[in-house]
């Protein structure tokens, strides 16, 4: 009897793991734009990226998302936006609870394996934030014996690691958490993409305070990320990014965006979007 | 998913975990102790700061104090535990303060188990001890303690292995345990259920065995009544 029963429990938990496997694997209820809405995953807590305040979603992400909805025949009261944090942006495509995803997402090879990936519509570099009165890191050449702040496991942590082995590096959860480290002193510089820095930099309570090197040592290709193989889709955003670059409005949100952090976008930019696959 | 696995150090990864299990589970244990002591001491104001200690520790989330004891205490206020100078400092820094966390957090746990363990030592014990005239502190240590700890073996071998998981907090202060490499290998390859499934694996292969050989344990030390 007993022995049955556990059975039984065994046989429930495998059914719950096949159901959540199922999951995965169903289309997505809407697509295609039009009427019907679109759900976009952006990011919620990157300043001058894709941040949210309240009801209200700001950022240079967020503006390219609100143009390809509207080239898509979306109106921006009919998207929902939907937290994608770096970790979920496959999972949320693939199980298509987002239509596409905005989010600081770098286009790479393993990346590809699982979404498909319209633009870029960016390209942005790994940079330093530093205090503003610091002046003896002048760029990535001038770290070793520095103290570095990061994100924990994200590429740009990684590359310091790899790349720059004099370098001592603290990791921590979000980006947010290393601002009152870098302000006391207790690391020397805050390092990742330079559109995400130049968004801290730019924030109210930190005015004056941290500035961008501007030395970048990286390039990272942010694209949209869609579902796997729907070129479609694909398609229409590629020329809605261009369609962004060549009317202004790319520059004019950039500058609205990451203008007041004295920010300039690297070289590349803007960049030619590829071709779909 | 081999070729993937392959290319990290996993190994090295649950090492640190092992580490911060280890160290913060002495001290959970040293800290645990004194606080179960002071909650039944015969002093007032030593209980009730026993009391005021778990109840503020165990109703708050390990992650807050995991960050607040190295950004905070450690970073802003400057409470270095290393040699400033040493070219590993920053590392260091983070898994002493983590053990610290962890073993601060789990005292309160640890000082719970064992107060049980107390309450598995019949009241007429302390008092024949008293009546043939030990102190408190001599009846403490050769009646009730050693009784208590063996009552508590059970719910402690519980801690123990939330202790063990918990270590993955770690991971919010830059500590390179394996939910951190996790993090890595999500960052570069992207999610996969294998991966979840891998790590998950590997915390059972830690806390399964701590929790056969804690149960065993507790029936071969059980004090017979």
């Amino acid at each position: 009897m007993k022995a049955r029963r556990i059975g039984a429990v065994a046989a429930a938990a495998a059914l719950a793991l096949t159901l959540a496997a199922c999951g995965s694997g169903q289309p997505a209820a809407t697509g295609g734009g039009g009427d019907s809405g679109l759900k976009i995953g952006i990011k919620f807590d990157q300043p001058g990226m894709g941040l949210k305040k309240g009801s209200e979603y700001s950022g240079f992400d967020v503006e390219v998302a609100k143009y390809v909805a509207k080239e898509l025949g979306t109106s921006e009261d009919k998207i929902t936006w939907v937290q994608a944090p770096s970790a979920q942006r496959e999972t949320l495509i693939q199980t298509g609870q987002v239509d596409f995803v905005v989010a600081t997402y770098s286009i790479t090879d393993a990346r590809k394996e699982k979404v498909s990936f319209a633009g870029p519509y960016f390209i942005a570099g790994q940079d330093l934030l530093i205090r503003a009165d610091d002046s003896s890191i002048t760029g990535p050449d001038s770290l070793t014996g520095k103290k570095l702040c990061s994100v924990t496991g994200s590429t740009s942590a990684q590359k310091v690691k790899d790349k720059y082995p004099g370098v001592q590096l603290q990791e921590f959860g979000t980006y947010s958490e290393c601002l009152p480290a870098l302000q006391t002193g207790g690391v020397d510089a805050l390092t990742t993409d330079d559109t995400i820095l130049a968004g801290y930099a730019a924030q109210e309570q930190y005015k004056g305070k941290f500035k961008v090197v501007g030395k970048p040592f990286s390039e990272e290709n942010y694209g949209i990320g869609v579902k796997k193989g729907d070129t479609a889709m694909c398609t229409k955003i590629t020329d809605a990014i261009k369609k962004m670059i060549s009317d202004g409005s790319w520059q004019k949100s950039l500058d609205a965006n990451l203008g007041p952090a004295g920010y300039k976008p690297g070289a590349g930019n803007p960049p030619t979007p590829a071709a779909c696959s | 998913m081999l070729d993937i696995l392959e290319k990290y150090n996993i190994l090295e990864a649950f090492w640190m975990t092992i580490r911060l299990t280890f160290f913060s589970a002495i001290g959970a244990l040293v800290i645990g102790t004194v606080l179960a002591i002071m909650r039944v001491s015969p002093v007032a104001v030593l209980r009730r700061l026993g009391a005021f200690y778990v109840n503020t520790v165990r109703n708050t989330p390990l992650t807050l104090i995991m960050f607040f004891s190295l950004a905070g205490v450690g970073i802003v206020l400057e409470v270095s535990l290393v040699d400033q100078s040493s070219s590993t400092s920053l590392r260091d820094n983070a898994i002493r303060w983590a053990i610290v966390a962890l073993a601060v957090y789990h005292a309160a746990f640890v000082c719970e188990a064992i107060r049980s363990g107390f309450n598995t030592v019949p009241l007429g014990q302390a008092e024949a001890a008293r009546s043939i005239g030990l102190t408190f502190g001599q009846s403490l240590r050769e009646v009730i303690l050693p009784q208590a700890f063996r009552g508590a073996i059970a719910p402690l071998g519980s801690v123990l292995i939330a202790l063990t998981k918990n270590t993955t907090v770690a991971s919010v202060i830059g500590v390179a345990e394996a939910s951190a490499l996790m993090k890595v290998i999500i960052e570069n390859e992207t999610a996969s259920v294998a991966v979840f499934l891998v790590f998950a694996l590997g915390f059972v292969i830690l806390t399964l065995p701590v929790g056969v050989f804690f149960t065993s344990l507790s029936r071969r030390l059980a004090v017979k009544r």
